[in-house]
C-alpha cells in the first residue's frame, strides 16, 4: 500500500516528529533544533517568527473558539521563545455556506484577544472553497516578535543542566477534554473548560524578574510527554517526574480514568513547562501563581543527568516507569 | 478523587509491598489475565516495587490483542461497501489485518468513526437511515452485555440499518488452554470486570482440575498488590483456591441479570483467538432470533482465512510462554506506530505496554 498521510501525522506524537524532521525540515534546510519560533538574528535585533494552522472541530467549545486558539497559539509560541509578540497575520480558508454570524463572533474574539495580549493583527488573507472542500473554517496565523539576546537560549535548551527543576504552569489536559466534550462524544456533559489563553504577560513577568530560566515550551498537542521527550532528545538530559506533583483538575482526572487517557499526553492551549535553576524556582512559582493562568503552577520534577536513561515517572506509590513519546492519536480503550 | 486515591495511597502501597517481600520465599510466576491489569501494573510501576522473585506474566485478556486477523479482514471488506459506516471502539482502528487496517481504510476514504459505546452506533443508524452502520462487537463478558442491550434496543426500534459483527469472547476456555498447555504458572490474577458479570465461580476449575490458585482482582495498585500477596500465601500454603480480592464489585455468582441478557441474545460458539487458534466454546454468536442484526448473516463474505506473520510470537506471549523482549520483531519491525502483532496495538497489549513503560 502506498504511504499516505493519516490522522496520526497530525497528533503531535512520533509520526508528527518523523514527518516534520524527516521531510519538511530536511528539504527546507531548516536549522536544528526545531523550536516553536524561528530565532532570526538581524543587525542590532533578533526576530522571532512562527506560524501555525487551526482546524479544531467544533469551532466553538467551552472556554474558547478557533479564533481565540489562533491568536493565543501564535502569541504563546513567540512568548515561550522569550520574544515579545508584536505582529500577527491571519489567513482564513472558509467553506461555502459558512455562517456570517459565526465568522463575526470568531473575528471579534480574535480582535479582543489580540488587544489583551498587546499584539496587532496587521495582515491577512481570505479564501473561499466549495462545499465539502474544507470543514467550515480553517485559520492560519503567523507572528513576529522581538527577542532580547539574553533570552535567545530559551528555545534551544542549551543551558539546561543537572539539578534544574521542571515546572509546569498549571493543570494539564483541560483543552483536550473540553473539545472532546464539545464533540458530544462522551455521552455525558463535561464541566471542563479549555485553558486557552495568551500567556505572554505571565511569561514576561517571569523573564523580567531575572529568574534563571533555561528552557521554556508551551504544551500543546502531544502534551507534556511530547515536550519532555523532545527536550530529552535535544539535550540528552534525563529527568525524574513525580506523578503526584503534576497538577490535573479533578474532572479531567476522572474522565481520563473512565476513557483510558493519560493527562500527560493530552493537549493544552494555555500551559507551559519551564526548566529553571532550582534556586530560582520558588520565585518563578510565585510569579506564575500571581497570574490566573498560572495559579496552580508546580515544580513537578528534576533534570537528573545524562546517564540514567530517559524520562522516569515516579508514581504515587513509589513505583517507577518510563515516559515514552506518544504514538498517534490517543485512542479510548475498550474496557 | 474519591474511590481511586484511596487505592493509590503511597504509604499503604509501601507497607503492602514490604509484607509481600517478607512473605515471599523463592520464585513465583503469576499470570495477570486481563489487559487492564497489565496496563495498570506498568502504569503504576508495580514490577519495580515487587521483589525480584515475583514474575508477572501477561495473559490473553486484551480483547483487541486476541481479535483474529479474519475479523479485521471482514471489517475492512465491509468498510469498502457503499453507504456503510463502521462505528468502532478506538482500539480496533490500528489492528493489522492480513492486508490493511481500519485506520488505513479510513485514510483511503472509508467511513470509519470512533464511538465510545454501542449506543452511539445505534443513534448513528437512527439518524442516518440511508447508511448501514456496522458495530464491531469486541470484548469479553464485560462489554458483551452492552452489545446485547444495543441489539435488543435495535430490535425494539425495528431498525433495518444497524448490524453487529460479533467477536465477543468468554474468558474461562482460554484460561483453561493456558492452564493445560504446560505453562509454568503458580497462580492467576483473574479479570475483575469480567468476573463482576460472570462471578468467580467459573474459575473453580483452576484449583479443582489444575491445582492452580486464582484471585479475582481490582485494577488499582493496592488491589493488585493485595492479590499478589493472596497468591503468594496460596502457594506458600500449597492450597490453591478461588479468592475474591475485588469484593466491592464481584460475588461468586456474579450479575445474574447481565448473564440472562447475554444468554438471551448470544449463544456459545467456537472462536478464533489470535495466537491460540480455535478454542471450542469460547465465542459468543448472535442467536438466530436476532439474525437480522448479525452482519455475518445479513452480509455474508467469502474470505480466505489468512495466515499470521510467522515471526510474530504474540501467541506465545499471550500464553505466557515468552515475553515481548524475546520477539525478534519487538522494537524493530513491530512498534506502536507499525504494529505487526496484535499485542502491540492496544494500549493494554503486553508488547505495547512493555514498549511504553519498560
Amino acid at each position: 500500500m502506498n504511504k499516505v498521510i493519516t490522522l496520526n501525522h497530525g497528533s503531535g506524537g512520533r509520526q508528527s516528529h518523523d514527518l516534520i524532521g524527516g521531510l519538511f525540515a530536511g528539504r527546507f534546510g531548516m536549522d536544528k533544533p526545531l523550536t516553536d519560533s524561528a530565532v532570526l538574528p538581524g543587525e542590532g535585533y533578533i526576530l522571532a517568527f512562527t506560524t501555525d494552522s487551526y482546524v479544531v472541530e467544533p469551532l466553538f467549545f467551552p472556554g474558547g473558539n478557533i479564533g481565540k486558539l489562533a491568536v493565543c497559539g501564535t502569541v504563546n509560541d513567540l512568548a515561550v521563545s522569550g520574544a515579545v509578540p508584536l505582529y500577527i497575520s491571519a489567513a482564513f480558508i472558509m467553506e461555502e455556506g459558512f455562517g456570517f454570524q459565526e465568522l463575526e463572533l470568531i473575528v471579534d474574539t480574535m480582535a479582543d484577544e489580540a488587544k489583551r495580549a498587546g499584539v496587532r493583527i496587521v495582515t491577512g488573507d481570505t479564501k473561499v472553497v466549495g462545499r465539502g472542500k474544507c470543514d467550515r473554517l480553517f485559520i492560519t496565523t503567523s507572528g513576529t516578535g522581538s527577542l532580547k539576546s539574553s533570552f535567545a537560549h530559551l528555545s534551544s535548551a542549551v543551558r539546561v543542566r543537572s539539578g534544574d527543576d521542571v515546572i509546569v504552569s498549571g493543570p494539564l489536559g483541560n483543552h483536550a477534554i473540553a473539545v472532546l466534550g464539545a464533540r458530544n462524544n462522551l455521552g455525558f456533559s463535561s464541566p471542563v473548560e479549555s485553558d486557552c489563553a495568551c500567556l505572554n504577560h505571565m511569561i514576561k513577568d517571569v523573564l523580567d524578574s531575572g529568574a534563571d530560566v533555561h528552557f521554556m515550551r508551551d504544551l500543546t498537542r502531544g502534551g507534556l510527554a511530547s515536550v519532555l521527550h523532545e527536550l530529552w532528545v535535544m539535550t540528552g538530559y534525563c529527568m525524574v517526574i513525580q506523578e503526584k506533583s503534576v497538577p490535573v483538575d479533578e474532572p479531567v482526572r476522572g474522565l481520563c480514568e473512565v476513557l483510558g487517557f493519560d493527562p500527560l499526553y493530552l493537549a493544552n492551549e494555555g500551559k507551559i513547562v519551564l526548566i529553571a535553576d532550582e534556586n530560582d524556582s520558588p520565585k518563578i512559582i510565585d510569579i506564575l501563581q500571581s497570574h490566573l493562568s498560572g495559579k496552580n503552577a508546580s515544580v513537578i520534577g528534576k533534570i537528573t543527568g545524562k546517564k540514567t536513561g530517559g524520562i522516569i515517572i515516579e508514581t504515587s506509590g513509589g513505583g517507577r516507569r518510563m515516559l515514552d513519546l506518544p504514538s498517534g492519536i490517543q485512542l479510548p480503550r475498550i474496557c | 478523587m474519591r474511590f481511586i486515591e484511596e487505592y493509590r495511597n503511597g504509604d499503604l502501597i509501601g507497607r503492602l509491598a514490604e509484607t509481600i517481600r517478607k512473605t515471599a520465599a523463592g520464585n513465583y510466576d503469576f499470570m495477570e489475565v486481563c489487559g487492564g491489569h497489565t496496563a495498570a501494573i506498568r502504569r503504576f510501576g508495580l514490577t519495580s516495587i515487587l521483589p525480584p522473585g515475583i514474575n508477572l506474566i501477561s495473559g490473553p485478556g486484551c480483547p483487541v490483542c486476541v481479535t483474529s486477523i479474519d475479523f479485521i479482514d471482514r471489517l475492512v471488506a465491509y468498510s469498502r461497501l457503499h453507504d456503510t459506516v463502521i462505528a468502532t471502539f478506538g482500539d480496533l482502528l490500528r489492528v493489522p489485518g492480513s492486508q490493511s487496517s481500519l485506520e488505513s481504510e479510513r485514510s483511503a476514504g472509508a467511513d470509519i468513526r470512533i464511538v465510545f459505546s454501542g449506543f452511539e452506533a445505534l443513534r448513528m443508524a437512527e439518524s442516518e437511515p440511508l447508511k448501514t452502520v456496522i458495530f464491531p462487537g469486541i470484548g469479553f463478558e464485560t462489554t458483551a452485555p452492552g452489545t446485547a442491550v444495543v441489539i435488543k434496543q435495535a430490535a425494539a426500534m425495528r431498525l433495518k440499518n444497524f448490524l453487529v459483527l460479533s467477536a465477543h469472547k468468554v474468558m474461562p476456555p482460554a484460561m483453561e488452554v493456558v492452564a493445560g498447555d504446560g505453562a509454568n504458572i503458580d497462580g492467576f490474577i483473574c479479570p475483575g470486570h469480567v468476573a463482576s458479570v460472570t462471578g468467580s465461580d467459573p474459575y473453580r476449575f483452576l484449583p479443582e482440575k489444575y491445582k492452580i490458585g486464582c484471585v479475582v482482582s481490582g485494577f488499582e495498585p493496592l488491589d493488585l498488590l493485595q492479590s499478589v500477596l493472596m497468591l503468594v500465601n496460596q502457594k506458600n500454603c500449597r492450597k490453591p483456591l478461588v479468592e475474591i480480592q475485588y469484593s466491592r464489585a464481584v460475588t461468586p455468582e456474579g450479575n445474574t441479570k447481565a448473564q440472562r441478557l447475554l444468554c438471551e441474545v448470544f449463544e456459545s460458539c467456537n472462536a478464533t483467538w489470535r495466537g491460540f487458534g480455535t478454542i471450542p466454546g469460547s465465542g459468543l454468536k448472535i442467536r438466530d432470533l436476532f439474525a437480522s442484526f448479525d452482519a455475518e448473516a445479513v452480509i455474508p463474505l467469502d474470505l480466505k482465512s489468512p495466515a499470521e506473520n510467522i515471526s510474530c510470537i504474540c501467541g506465545e506471549i499471550l500464553r505466557g510462554i515468552k515475553k515481548p523482549c524475546d520477539c525478534m520483531l519487538f522494537r524493530n519491525a513491530c512498534t506502536p506506530d507499525n504494529p505487526v502483532g496484535a499485542c502491540m496495538v492496544s494500549s493494554e497489549g503486553s508488547c505495547n505496554t512493555f514498549f511504553r513503560f519498560s
